[in-house]
């Protein structure tokens, strides 16, 4: 178990560097997809497996899938993004590269201080999330429903006045 | 199923997780992969709270990852129908263009 | 009889030149000439009548004490500080307005031919009117404070003379200078007032003198630094050492204004301050020594420079600044009335010089280069008889003229008095004879010799006949003072001993008097012949002189004045000036207004993170969290 939590890790953390740094926009996202799935398996060997599901189905499946019927959309092959992204030198890594690092030693600095205690030995199944979700929790679902309504509307409204070939209502 | 897998280690791969997606939000000058890291960043946002959980052996950090999960769909969805309608208006998605509120 | 001389009043004295003054400065300009001639030289000479009439009342009658006051109204009273416009009228400021207001009205009548061509006739004689009253209440003032008035206000008076043809931006300066200079010496002397009304608790002159008189010792050091003070205000308007730099300059204002501030009146007034306080001096013995040292030091200094000018009103402007220095030396060794006296003869002398000078100006039509001028005597008659009497008596000739009697007292009591020391009449001797030398060169070198220049037009009546009156008083008016050996006259110092100090000599018996006035007698003489052979007979010599290495290196040294205005340009002018330019940029004001441009500054910078970008508020969003979790870790 151990073993495949580190691996997927470092899958993880690889794929998404990957992705950040690619000019094709598909490419880009493969790599997220490929850290999603990581991350998946990293839910899974913890025992957490509804959530390793609902990841790769929603995450990777919906979320991942939106985007890149986008970029099929807007048709951004290498060049539209090479254009924006053409000065991914080496230069403008280093300021941002240097504040996150700061950030992760900070994290680093306040996780490792409280050491101890490993991850519980049961895994949480379905029930237990469903149990809790609309016991406990309840209201949150409604909050969460009332996002998802927004959301819609405000996509289906801004999305209708788009053409695709450009130019605005 | 579960090894003692240390807190702090699954707690620090979703730091390192998030600091990637940052550095991807503060290099990148597409809106597209902007907003890709910003997705990233939530995953692992999701993460810690997953594995919070299941260090405390509750069902409380996967719903929050549910929440996680609903939000992020619902900015995704927005998000991207306003990336169209900015790719429509300035025919490139550079977002160091689009600074006319400056000042 | 008696009771019409008391009883016009003293404030008429100053008033009437005033009044003539404010006709001439509203009205003026609509006046025709005439007008303006009949006020302003009128209001002058009925202010000379009233001032005769005033000394017929008070020869008569003498007042309580020596002293007429008239108490006019009060002008200034806060608290314990009382100052009255009040006029006293004693024996010292008789003579003075005797001297001002006669020598005055001849200058003014001279003037009106003078100045006949003059576009600014009106007010030329409006400012002349101004200076002559507010010279007036200079020495007919019963406080210092009044004084102070007078004082500052004839200073005025002769910046706006002296720059009184001011489109010329020469005479402009000329005319700052003269104010500049004197303004440090008027500083000393409010210094000097403070100074006494702190300590005596009034400045009423009277008041103040007895109250120092009880209060301070012989040689106290209070008394010591008012005197030096005064002696630095005195210094400043009589254009001694070390602020005589302003009097040649001064000489770029018209002729008659030289004639009168700068050799009669305004120049004078620092004597007056000195013997008006001289008990105040009396009190600071080595007070009285620096004077004697500086009358001494700058009657030598400027009878150098005299020898050596070339601009015929520049010789002398250095012939007055040296017999003012005679002055001073007079009363440094403590000849009080000795050096009115010889203020009094100096002013109807060297009136008379500038007048007949003037003359010779214009008739030469505005020359004043006397290398330029020769053999006038035949063209210019009374001017040459009355110029030559003029020089007589500046050169001190023996027995017949005003100024030997005066000079010579002088140089007595600098031997004899107490004060008194053989150095200081050594340079008393030299002096006369570098007066001699200098004055009749002025003489021959214009005078005589072959014919330079053209006479374009002959002076009229109203130029000659104050020439004639002054040659004549230049004559006799020494005799109201003759020495114990030659008639024993003593009508001048009974009358201002009245006021003054009497002068001790503490040397009795005739013998050393008979000999050192022969010496000086001699000594004249001498200088009188050698200026003939040198400037008559060999004229070769003096230029020879002049143009050897040497020779002409000292001409130039002497001929500025001996450095004096190059010494305060690098000493003051520079450093100010560089100072100035420093400053330029206002630091002060910028140093206040930092704080606007630190925030404006600040806000430029600020703003630049506004640039819009998303990717840069993103930064500023990551950048915040690590410093708030950066402060969590650490605390």
């Amino acid at each position: 178990m151990a073993v495949i939590f580190y691996l997927s890790s470092v899958i993880a953390l690889l794929a998404a560097a990957m992705a950040i740094s690619r000019r094709n926009a598909f490419h880009a996202l493969l790599y997220v997809v490929v850290s999603l799935l990581a991350v998946a398996v990293i839910f899974f060997s913890i025992g957490a497996a509804f959530a390793g599901a609902l990841e790769i189905i929603v995450y990777a499946g919906a979320i991942i899938v939106l985007f890149i019927f986008v970029v099929m959309m807007l048709n951004l092959g290498p060049k539209t993004t090479g254009r924006a992204d053409g000065f991914l030198t080496p230069s403008m890594w280093f300021g941002p590269a240097l504040l996150a690092l700061t950030l992760l030693v900070e994290l680093s600095l306040i996780l490792v201080r409280d050491a101890g205690v490993g991850t519980a030995a049961t895994a949480i199944g379905p029930k237990e999330v469903a149990l809790s979700l609309f016991g406990p929790y309840a209201i949150g679902v409604e909050l969460a429903s009332f996002l998802l309504l927004a959301a819609l509307v405000g996509a289906a409204r801004l999305g209708s006045g788009t053409r695709l070939t450009g130019g605005d209502r | 199923m579960t090894a003692g897998i240390p807190l702090e280690h699954g707690l620090l791969i979703a730091a390192g997780l998030f600091v990637i997606g940052l550095i991807g939000v503060l290099v990148r000058r597409s809106l597209l992969f902007q907003l890709l890291s910003i997705e990233i960043m939530l995953n692992a946002a999701g993460m810690a709270f997953v594995i919070a959980g299941a260090r405390w052996g509750e069902a409380d950090g996967q719903v929050l990852f549910i929440f996680i999960l609903v939000m992020a769909a619902a900015e995704v969805a927005v998000g991207l129908a306003l990336l169209l309608r900015l790719s429509n208006r300035f025919r490139d998605l550079n977002g160091d263009s689009m600074s006319s509120m400056r000042g | 009889m008696d009771g019409f001389w008391c009883s016009l009043p003293l404030w008429l004295i100053p008033a009437l030149p005033a009044a003539g003054f404010v006709v001439l400065a509203l009205i003026g300009g609509q006046l025709p000439r005439r007008w303006s001639a009949v006020i302003g030289a009128g209001s002058v000479g009925l202010s000379a009548a009233v001032s005769l009439c005033a000394a017929a009342c008070y020869l008569s009658h003498p007042p309580d004490g020596g002293v007429r006051i008239e108490r006019l109204w009060t002008w200034i009273h806060v608290g314990n500080f009382d100052i009255g416009f009040s006029l006293a009228l004693d024996a010292l400021s008789l003579v003075m307005i005797f001297v001002v207001s006669f020598v005055g009205f001849l200058i003014h009548l001279y003037s009106t031919e003078y100045m006949a061509d003059d576009e600014a006739f009106s007010r030329f004689f409006a400012y002349m009117n101004l200076f002559v009253a507010l010279m007036l209440m200079l020495v007919l003032a019963d406080n210092l404070f009044l004084l102070y008035l007078g004082w500052e206000g004839v200073g005025l008076c002769s910046y706006l003379l002296i720059g009184f043809w001011y489109s010329d931006p020469a005479n402009g300066a000329a005319a700052r200078k003269a104010f500049i200079v004197t303004r440090i010496g008027d500083t000393a002397m409010a210094i000097a007032l403070l100074l006494l009304y702190k300590h005596a608790g009034t400045l009423d002159i009277q008041e103040a003198m007895a109250w120092a008189a009880d209060n301070w010792a012989v040689g106290s050091g209070m008394a010591v630094v008012v005197a030096l003070l005064l002696l630095g205000g005195a210094v400043g308007k009589s254009a001694q050492l070390p602020l005589q730099v302003w009097l040649p300059d001064a000489m770029a204002g018209p002729t008659p204004v030289s004639a009168l501030i700068h050799a009669a009146t305004m120049v004078t007034a620092g004597v007056y301050l000195i013997a008006r306080t001289h008990v105040v001096f009396m009190l600071a013995p080595p007070a009285m020594t620096v004077v004697a040292v500086i009358g001494a030091a700058t009657l030598l200094l400027a009878g150098c420079s005299a020898l050596v000018q070339t601009d015929i009103k520049r010789v002398l402007a250095y012939s007055t600044i040296s017999q003012i220095g005679y002055m001073f030396l007079g009363l440094g060794v403590g000849a009080w009335s000795a050096a009115v006296f010889h203020l009094m003869t100096h002013a109807f002398f060297k009136a008379l010089l500038f007048l007949g000078a003037g003359a010779v100006i214009i008739s030469l039509h505005h020359e004043q280069d006397i290398s330029k001028m020769g053999g006038l005597r035949k063209r210019l008659p009374v001017v040459f008889w009355t110029f030559l009497i003029g020089s007589a008596s500046l050169a001190a000739l023996p027995l017949v003229t005003a100024g030997f009697y005066s000079k010579d007292l002088i140089l007595w009591c600098s031997w004899s008095t107490q004060y008194g020391s053989p150095w200081l009449w050594a340079a008393g001797a030299a002096g006369a004879f570098l007066t001699a030398l200098y004055s009749f060169r002025l003489v021959f070198i214009v005078f005589f010799g072959d014919e330079k220049g053209q006479v374009e037009h002959r002076p009229g009546t109203r130029i000659l006949v104050p020439l004639v009156v002054l040659a004549v008083l230049s004559l006799i008016g020494g005799f109201v003072e003759t020495p114990e050996s030659l008639g024993h006259v003593t009508l001048f110092s009974d009358l201002t001993e009245t006021t003054l100090a009497t002068t001790e000599s503490t040397i009795t018996g005739h013998p050393t008097e008979h000999l050192l006035q022969a010496v000086v007698a001699g000594i004249t003489l001498l200088g009188v012949f050698l200026a003939f052979f040198l400037y008559i007979k060999r004229p070769a010599i003096p230029a020879a002189i002049s143009t050897s290495p040497l020779g002409s290196r000292v001409c130039r040294f002497w001929l500025s004045g001996w450095g004096f205005d190059t010494l305060y340009d690098r000493l003051f002018v520079r450093p100010f000036a560089g100072l100035a330019q420093l400053l330029r940029g206002d630091p002060f004001d910028g140093i206040s207004s930092t704080l606007g441009r630190a925030a404006v500054a600040g806000n430029s910078a600020l703003s630049r993170t506004q640039d819009g970008r998303i990717r840069t508020y993103a930064f500023g969003i990551g950048l915040g969290a690590v410093i708030a979790i950066a402060i969590v870790v650490l605390t």
